[in-house]
């Protein structure tokens, strides 16, 4: 078991008490940005694992989480089903097009730039047939009518939103902690690491690429139907527009790719600096993401493992760190 | 019917021309630095900036422009390059791909704070002039647009083919190391190949802005039909770039007229995904992905 490191532990352990402090004293004023943080998280830990576990780079995966966001919308306001039930049939219905994106793409061996520009145009078509349809609300998008209650999926108490996100966020990286130890993770690594040496170790590449990418389906899902039932609102461009996409791979490659707490870790500091430039430079639209693009090409040049590797470097240095799960 | 489609067509085309023009400087950078710009729609975006300010604060004719924004483009394409995105991203090629991303997000955005949202357009005496083709009257501009994409294929052509710095460009995208060991500067010449790709660009953005608008989101538009050309005309094919655009404005075209205004672009992802599933290699690509 490779140990954790003195850094580690600061990083991880700040970043527990804050989150667990709002749950115990909730402040509207760092709730708000905290859930906005979190759901986002939710859909970088899906990127995480096809994009930092498996090496393959989606530019869309605001496909899934947009799918996720519009399946409920959709089943709530125009069938008139239950907000939980429409939620299982979200996180389902997102799986199926990962799944279905994932097949058409490996089939056909694209990787690398290639799968990054076509997962791009698919996220690119769901957005242009979302707003060109009366089913999906048009231009308008759809809103969910407001009525409180657990039955409803909604709560009124925002800190209530907030302990479901981070519940949503714990089986998220639980679910990426269970895949990194498992036999079907060290594949992945194999595959990212060196796809035609995999392949040739007996891995069956495609079935592997396809299944990460379908999980990473089900939690993108997961984050879309989480980003409904909090804002009760989705148009085309925020469901499938670049933004989420670009949001999605920003906190698992500023954080850490590849790493259980490199989605959040990522995702917690840019928000938290996007969220301080908003406060310091007012009226200003737009110039937080001038600075995620900043940092994101800082952390490119001097912290190629990111913010999580840098932590595993700081403390006394017990065994050598290494990217391989163990055995079993 | 044909007094539909054909007008159809030929407004295509034209629109294809620039599409095939942005793509020349995107396939040229790909088909060297084997790497994605994604940064390709932002610069278009800037040159739309720079020749709508020269436009409307100096007067200059987007025409003339082409005479100022051309250069100045090609060097920022160098600099870029050579100053920020080799830097960065340490010559790896799923970095490049980031680190032109960031480059996009970052311009957009600058783009945004600076000249805020709102739709600019220019216009000339001229825009409304219209040359009557068969049954179809087109816009004097989107001719003149046609006809200089043409021109600058052309132009590209013969620098790859028969000037010293094409021979070095072609020799450094077949074997980096082996024109390393003949002399070749490769850093000059990746910096060179993406200079000249920016050029293009800024070529685009003037014979496109008599009949076009500039807002800071329109490069995003921009860059995926790029894309979709070069994959179709094959990465790194100047001809295949230049019919694939020209293709795929007709396609967008008669997608627009028959589906609807707003699905005009859903033929051109659309072919972009099946291209991709079933011919990686392009249309003109003589090797497979």
């Amino acid at each position: 078991m490779k140990t954790t490191s003195f850094g580690e532990w600061v990083l991880y352990g700040g970043i527990c008490a804050y989150l667990l402090t709002l749950l115990v004293m909730p402040s509207q004023l760092w709730l708000g940005f905290t859930i906005n943080a979190l759901i986002v998280a939710i859909l970088s830990v899906a990127w995480n694992l096809l994009g930092g576990f498996g090496g393959q780079m989606s530019f869309g995966h605001a496909a899934l989480f947009g799918t996720g966001a519009y399946v409920t919308a959709m089943l709530q306001v125009r069938w008139g089903i239950n907000p939980w039930l429409a939620a299982v049939a979200a996180i389902v219905a997102a799986t199926a097009v990962a799944g279905f994106i994932a097949a058409l793409s490996f089939r056909y061996g694209l990787r690398g730039s290639y799968f990054a520009l076509v997962t791009l145009a698919f996220a690119e078509v769901l957005r242009i047939l979302a707003s060109s349809f009366e089913i999906s609300g048009g231009g308008q998008g759809i809103l969910v009518p407001y009525k409180a209650g657990l039955a409803n999926f909604q709560f009124a108490d925002r800190s209530t939103t907030y302990a479901l996100v981070l519940f949503l966020v714990v089986v998220a990286m639980l679910i990426t902690l269970a895949v990194q130890r498992s036999r079907f993770g060290a594949y992945l690594i194999a595959i990212r690491e060196n796809e035609e040496a995999a392949k040739a170790l007996g891995i069956d590449t495609f079935r592997t690429k396809v299944l990460a990418m379908m999980l990473s389906g089900a939690i993108g899902g997961a984050a879309g139907v989480a980003y409904l039932q909090t804002y009760l609102f989705i148009d085309a461009p925020i469901a499938f527009g670049s933004t989420m996409s670009i949001e999605a791979l920003l906190g698992p490659i500023i954080g850490g790719a590849g790493t259980v707490w490199g989605p959040l870790v990522g995702t917690l500091i840019i928000h938290g600096l996007g969220e301080t430039a908003k406060h310091l430079v007012s009226g200003a639209p737009g110039l937080n993401l001038v600075l995620y693009g900043v940092v994101l090409m800082v952390i490119l040049r001097y912290l190629p493992d990111g913010i999580v590797g840098l932590a595993r470097r700081i403390g006394p240095r017990r065994a050598a760190p290494t990217a391989m799960p163990e055995d079993r | 019917m044909w007094s539909l489609v054909l007008p159809a067509i030929l407004g295509g085309l034209t629109t294809g021309a620039i599409y095939a023009l942005v793509a020349l400087g995107l396939t040229l950078i790909y088909g060297v630095l084997h790497i994605i710009n994604f940064a390709h729609g932002s610069l278009l975006m800037l040159a739309l900036y720079g020749v709508y300010f020269l436009y409307a604060i100096l007067g200059i004719d987007p025409y003339l422009a082409l005479l100022i924004v051309v250069p100045v483009f090609f060097v920022l394409g160098y600099v870029l390059q050579r100053g920020v995105i080799s830097v960065f991203s340490l010559g790896k090629e799923q970095n490049v791909l980031l680190v032109t991303l960031a480059l996009a997000i970052i311009i957009d955005n600058l783009a945004l704070y600076f000249w805020t949202s709102d739709t600019r357009t220019i216009s000339l005496p001229y825009a409304y002039t219209m040359v009557e083709i068969g049954p179809a009257f087109i816009p004097l501009p989107r001719v003149i647009a046609f006809v200089a994409a043409l021109v600058a294929a052309v132009i590209l052509w013969l620098i790859m083919s028969r000037t010293r710095l094409g021979k070095a460009i072609r020799a450094v995208a077949i074997e980096k190391r082996g024109a390393e060991l003949v002399g070749i500067d490769v850093d000059h010449t990746y910096a060179m190949c993406f200079g000249i790709g920016t050029a293009c660009v800024a070529a685009a953005a003037c014979l496109l802005l008599p009949t076009f608008y500039v807002t800071p989101q329109v490069g995003y538009a921009f860059v995926l039909v790029a894309f979709t050309t070069v994959v179709l005309g094959g990465m790194g094919s100047f001809m295949g770039a230049l019919v694939s655009g020209l293709l795929l404005g007709v396609i967008e075209a008669l997608c627009g007229l028959f589906l609807g205004e707003s699905l005009g672009q859903i033929g051109i992802f659309l072919a972009f995904i099946l291209i991709l599933l079933f011919r990686p290699s392009g249309l003109f690509g003589r090797r497979a992905a």
